[in-house]
């Protein structure tokens, strides 16, 4: 009998109905608005708040950091709504209206900060009638469009609306109450004042309410400088307090709750804004954090003691508009103002999250993202934020040389160049090979490329694998992760082949989940039994499977040839196998089988890639030949191991008199079985491009200098090619930048994704390979929590992700 | 006529002038108003097993009018019921007073695909109402009926009664009453024979005063936690499961089936004009002989607790005060209470309401700064904390209620917590912010004396602070 409608996806947050659908709206369906008597135009899926301003989308780096002088500043009041062309920081700067809305969020409507004034002409009612009955419902609520932003709530765009800050109040003409701006639907001609008389009031009536159990422990909380209510309050809150409490009873008190290693929790300054559940419950799919209790015995927790199992939980510490969620590695150790914050690319993964790297006296202080709506939108994986105090540990600061009697001896940068260099020069170059592992930017493997050509060696792999056969890595579309993230949006249908992205790209599968919710996603695996947040269908994980769909006689090719949009994602650590190439071509046969039948046009990718370290694909574009196998095949007399620390080449794959150069920042497995060691520098301290997995390049900017003797390291190449002799011919970054220009064009256009489009070329040539499937079933290496955190040197070095596999393990067989 | 005139010779005559037009021009169209309201005769009622006297059972229900010809009524067609129940005036018996006609008619959009549902709203928590208990336990054909015409008059599928879980017996009734329509074709499939499917459900709450809130009761009815909802959209477009929803009071659904049978003109015979109907009315405290009477609308509360309460204890003289309508409604003092008519405008009008209908009588030996005081400590706990003003606002206002019980407070301190009830009033999701804050607002309003004289006497037992 009840048969749930299916809104039911959406019924998973609370709020099912207050969430709306965003359209693609052309400029004539725009609704005329007034606020504070300026005429403005927005698109009718806005709500007030979002038309009156709110968060614009390049705004959440001042939303981190600016602010807590500006509302007090001398300025504060003279400035107003400044129209469209006005630069979103200043705009931010010049809130009058905070709330706690949050773009990202959906909207609670319970903070109660927003509401504003709202007139409504009573020949404006009959239009919104009008409308009513053609549109049949008006789902759309006031916030967005103009830059003016006055009104700043914890409403938050990526979740859905709340509408319980209530700090988005404002008041509406005619209508008796104030209404909450970040959950009220705009209606023609509708007059909002954001700030007039009883706009202002309820606000700062709403403001003390906020503060009246909330914990005057600014000084020494996490979150000061950086706080919503803080910044809040000195918007418009009462520069005295009204709270007489003769009987000494107190703030409210909660206790605090473990959450696991990563988020430190003091619930005592929970304002009940639900952020962190509505991102638990809509974007990282996690149920684990509710509301336990009512009214003021309310409590934000996971009800039992346990850890938050997402992999994207470190983003509900940004969400939390006070100090309740703080970093827990980050506790007491610095404060925003204190800390240079430089904007940078993340390479713990290859989806090239953009961050902001905090730093103070030359050391990482945290991570923070940075909004990117193409790739990360603004959230970033646990990996990406915490991982850093790995950057501190285990670091090689000093260049090391092999003595006589076999043990690794600090040295200097001169012993270190002339034991390599003595060994170089007077090898052969087809005797010389080098491995580069996964976190060398774009510069040093173009160094390293021209180094050893110079010196006539070819032998230069990735230790990451790629199938070579076919088209191999010759036609950049078979590598690159084609429809883009963002793509995924517009995507309907998703086959997963051999992949956790979860796990692999969570940022990836953060975008997947999002349109499942909201545009009805449909996805496959072709893969082992996996967690992915959200339903999919297991299609097994036999490679009988996927011969299957590529021959169109399993169930479900029907299903891809009809979908309008598919995606075939395949991982690529299920390419690391024997038979790599063999699934390789099968992909492209299903892709492109997909791609003519389902009717999606030329301008529709279906084949993707999906890699898992951050320099592949910048690599492969400079011709490195992908895996190892030519190493093994033709052991070289010289190793050179450029950050190559997956052990996929180890000492006993090569010949014992095998002299082995590392240059690289951490002493890991490539360290150990090094003769030479070479300090490089790591992401964060060096100027260098990445390329993600979508082929879009990104500048990583230097944001402390490299410890000790580390230098940067294709700096390092450089000097080294002048003591054999081969001096290369670049000094500067931007000549080695016009350098990489000359290789590979698309390695220096910044943010953008160059096209590649050679789909059928590619499935010709892999009709020729001959290669056929194992029997073996595909698997992936990081099927739970636990394998997520430590997967390379950085995060083997990290405490932090330790205590979390101990957490994740522990948390395996917890009862709860 | 005559009070009229005598208002406006006070008056300058411009602004007179087109009062008195009005007043001529509705004179000679329509026939003459009532004057009197109530005493109800005993063939108007609705109810007339109220009492629990006879037999609620379905042969008694039968043999007092019940599922007479229902089915003629559900033949006649959604428009008919929709338009008999907006002639009869009705308005919603839940506290709102929203005219029911105009309401039930939001379902009448043209389906686009998804079920509608129309829900009923019994979990009756306001303290001091007992009205829809009554009807559920002695009486619940007459819900299950009203359930049927009112999901036939917006095209429902089903009818879910959200019950409160304390209700426990008459949950049972109810139950009891469900199943024999439904073994006797009155429910179910082809209900009454009219070729219309209609199935009706028993939900038990959980004992939230929140649950009655409507997006909230919807909330809870999916299954997940009593908080009220955003609107927009209104249930009428999203409501449970996502589908079209009506949620209308037990009452409001009770009296349709008889509406329909005796015709809107009887119905709309009753009470004054926007007020029209008989009501079921909760007379509680202070009184002789504290009951639930079905009335008359309009009819004086001093009547109608001198007819049917037995009176005020130690006389009428000896009134404090009256809460008219459940206990979120403002109190009124006595003199307010000499002439003021029991429906919505009347009440509005003496800035108060009829909320429920349930009659809180306090005379001179009740503490009314005490009674008050629980009320808001009532509210404290039962908010639900998901919004700010109500979930902070209400702990503080208790907090300081509690000092003016014993009179441990400043003066300035009154007009605070004016302030602080105006701060939650309006600004919250759904309504019950404002039903914490009238009672305070009413306290201040009429006994301000009485705070400030509790004070002075606590600052009069205080030991002399020594004068330097």
């Amino acid at each position: 009998m009840l048969k749930l409608w299916p809104l039911s996806r959406v019924l998973v947050t609370r709020t099912s109905g207050a969430i709306f659908a965003r359209t693609n709206t052309t400029a004539q369906d725009k609704v005329e608005v007034f606020v504070d008597d300026k005429q403005v135009f927005v698109a009718p899926g806005t709500t007030v708040l979002q038309k009156a301003g709110g968060r614009d989308s390049s705004t959440l780096l001042c939303y981190h950091y600016s602010i807590v002088n500006t509302a007090s500043s001398p300025g504060y009041t003279r400035r107003m709504c400044s129209g469209f062309e006005v630069e979103s920081r200043l705009i931010e700067k010049s809130a009058k209206v905070r709330t706690l809305y949050h773009d990202k969020l959906s909207i609670a409507g319970n903070c109660r900060m927003c509401l504003v004034e709202v007139e409504k002409s009573p020949k404006v009612r009959t239009l919104y009638h009008d409308r009513l009955s053609i549109a049949g419902n008006c789902r759309m609520c006031l916030v967005e469009v103009e830059k003016s932003a006055k009104v700043r709530t914890l409403y938050h765009n990526r979740l859905s609306i709340a509408g319980n800050c209530r700090m988005c109040l404002v008041e509406v003409e005619k209508s008796a109450k104030p209404v909450a701006s970040c959950a009220m639907p705009v209606m023609k001609g509708m007059r909002v004042k954001t700030d007039s008389p009883a706009t202002r009031k309820a606000r700062e009536g709403v403001m003390e309410f906020l503060l009246m159990n909330h914990p005057l422990d600014c000084p020494i909380c996490d979150q000061g400088g950086e706080c919503d209510l803080q910044d809040q309050s000195m918007a418009f809150g009462s520069d005295r307090s009204r709270f007489t409490d003769i009987e000494f009873s107190g703030k409210r008190a909660v206790e605090d709750k473990n959450v696991g290693p990563l988020v430190k929790t003091i619930m005592t300054r929970c304002i009940h804004c639900t952020r962190c559940i509505r991102f638990a419950s809509e974007v990282a799919g996690v149920e684990d954090l509710g509301t336990t209790g009512r009214g003021g015995d309310m409590q934000v927790g996971t009800y039992v003691e346990k850890m938050i199992k997402s992999e994207l939980s470190g983003n509900v510490i940004d969400l939390c508009p006070v100090g309740a969620l703080t970093s827990k590695p980050y506790a007491f150790t610095a404060r925003p103002w204190e800390t240079r914050k430089t904007e940078s690319i993340d390479v713990m993964d290859a989806i090239g999250s953009n961050i902001v790297v905090s730093t103070r006296t030359n050391e990482v202080m945290r991570i923070l993202p940075r909004m990117n709506e193409d790739i990360n939108e603004e959230w970033i994986s646990d990996k990406t934020r915490f991982a850093y105090d790995g950057l501190k540990r285990q670091r090689l600061t000093t260049p090391f040389v092999r003595d006589s009697a076999g043990v690794l001896k600090q040295s200097d940068w001169e012993t270190a160049f002339v034991a390599a260099a003595e060994k170089l020069g007077t090898t052969k170059g087809d005797e010389i090979a080098a491995v580069v592992g996964g976190f060398v930017d774009a510069e040093s493997l173009v160094c390293l490329k021209d180094f050893l050509n110079k010196l006539g060696s070819e032998g230069l792999c990735t230790e990451e694998m790629f199938p070579m056969d076919g088209a191999g890595t010759d036609l950049r579309s078979n590598y690159l992760l084609n429809t883009t993230i963002s793509g995924v949006e517009e995507a309907d249908l998703i086959l997963l082949v051999g992949t956790n992205p979860r796990f692999e790209a969570p940022l990836f599968n953060a975008r997947m989940r999002k349109s499942w919710i909201h545009n009805d996603l449909e996805v496959a695996m072709v893969g082992p039994q996996v967690d992915l947040t959200f339903d999919h269908e297991n299609l097994g994980d036999s490679t009988q499977v996927l011969q299957e769909i590529a021959n169109g006689t399993h169930p479900f090719s029907k299903k891809l040839n009809s979908a309008k949009n598919p995606m075939v994602v395949v991982g690529s650590s299920i390419l690391q196998r024997e038979d790599g190439s063999a699934i390789h071509s099968a992909i492209v046969e299903v892709a492109q089988n997909a791609r003519k039948q389902s009717g999606c046009g030329e301008g529709w990718k279906v084949l993707n890639v999906l890699h898992r370290v951050a320099s592949q694909v910048a690599a492969l574009d400079i011709g490195y030949k992908a895996g190892v196998d030519c190493i093994k095949q033709n052991p070289p007399k010289v190793l050179y191991l450029l950050g190559a620390d997956n052990g996929t080449i180890t000492r006993e794959d090569i010949p014992k008199d095998c002299f082995v150069i590392y240059q690289g920042h951490h002493g890991d497995k490539g360290a150990a079985m090094a003769d030479v060691i070479l300090p490089g520098a790591a992401y964060t301290e060096k100027e260098g491009t990445y390329v993600n997995t979508e082929g879009r390049a990104q500048e990583a900017r230097l944001a402390v200098s490299p410890p000790g003797l580390a230098r940067s390291d294709w700096k390092i190449i450089r000097a080294l090619s002048e003591v054999i002799g081969v001096t290369l011919p670049y000094d500067k970054l931007e000549e080695i930048r016009s350098r990489l220009t000359e290789v590979s064009p698309n390695l220096t256009q910044y943010e953008k994704v160059e096209e590649a489009n050679y789909f059928n070329q590619s499935q010709q040539l892999a009709n020729l390979l001959k290669a056929s499937l194992d029997s073996k079933p595909l698997t992936v290496n990081q099927v739970q929590l636990k394998d997520f955190y430590m997967t390379d040197s950085i995060s083997r070095a990290s405490q932090t992700m330790a205590k979390c596999v101990q957490a994740a393990t522990e948390a395996e067989t917890a009862k709860y | 006529m005559s009070s009229l005139c005598r208002i406006s010779q006070n008056l300058k005559w411009q602004t007179v002038l087109p009062q008195i037009s009005i007043f001529i021009r509705e004179n000679s169209t329509k026939p003459a108003e009532k004057t009197k309201f109530g005493p109800l005769k005993d063939e108007d009622r609705i109810f007339t097993n109220l009492y629990g006297r006879h037999d609620w059972k379905l042969k008694g229900a039968m043999s007092r009018g019940d599922w007479y010809k229902t089915k003629e009524i559900l033949l006649k067609g959604h428009d008919w019921i929709l338009q008999e129940m907006k002639d009869s005036g009705l308005r919603g018996r839940g506290g709102a007073g929203f005219p029911t006609g105009m309401k039930w008619g939001f379902m009448n959009k043209p389906s686009d695909g998804r079920p509608k549902y129309l829900v009923v709203n019994a979990d009756e928590g306001e303290p001091g109402t007992c009205k829809d208990r009554e009807i559920m336990r002695h009486d619940p054909h007459k819900l299950v009926e009203g359930c049927l015409v009112a999901g036939r008059s917006m095209g429902a599928v089903a009818a879910y009664i959200y019950i409160r879980g304390e209700f426990y017996n008459e949950a049972s009734n109810l139950q009891v009453a469900i199943k024999e329509a439904y073994a006797n074709g009155l429910i179910g499939k082809n209900a009454c024979g009219s070729g219309y499917d209609f199935d009706v459900f028993v939900h038990r709450g959980a004992g939230a005063y929140i649950c009655g809130e409507e997006t909230s009761l919807i909330e809870s009815l999916e299954g997940k936690a009593g908080k009220p909802r955003l609107k927009p959209p209104f249930p009428a477009d999203v409501g449970v499961f996502g589908c079209p929803t009506t949620v209308a009071n037990v009452e409001t659904v009770a009296v349709a089936p008889i509406i329909c049978r005796r015709g809107a003109s009887w119905f709309a015979s009753f009470g004054r004009e926007r007020n029209r109907g008989t009501k079921l009315f909760n007379i509680s405290g202070n009184v002789n002989n504290p009951c639930t009477v079905e009335e008359e609308m309009s009819i004086p509360l001093r009547e109608l607790i001198e007819r049917h309460a037995g009176g005020v204890i130690g006389g009428w003289d000896n009134l404090q005060g009256v809460i008219p309508g459940g206990s979120s409604t403002p109190v009124i003092p006595k003199s307010v209470c000499e002439d003021v008519p029991m429906d919505f405008d009347g009440l509005i009008q003496a800035q108060t309401g009829l909320g429920t209908a349930a009659v809180i009588v306090m005379n001179n030996q009740a503490d009314m700064i005490r009674c008050i005081s629980r009320l808001i400590e009532f509210y404290k706990h039962e908010s639900c904390g998901q919004c700010t003003p109500c979930r902070e606002g209400c702990g503080w206002m208790a907090k300081i209620m509690n000092r003016f019980e014993t009179g441990n407070a400043r003066p300035a301190e009154i007009d605070m917590l004016y302030e602080l009830s105006k701060q939650i009033e309006g600004h919250t999701i759904c309504a019950l912010g404002d039903g914490a804050a009238w009672p305070v607002q009413g306290l201040i309003r009429h006994f301000r004396p009485v705070i400030l004289e509790r004070m002075k006497e606590f600052e009069a037992k205080q030991p002399k602070k020594a004068t330097a």
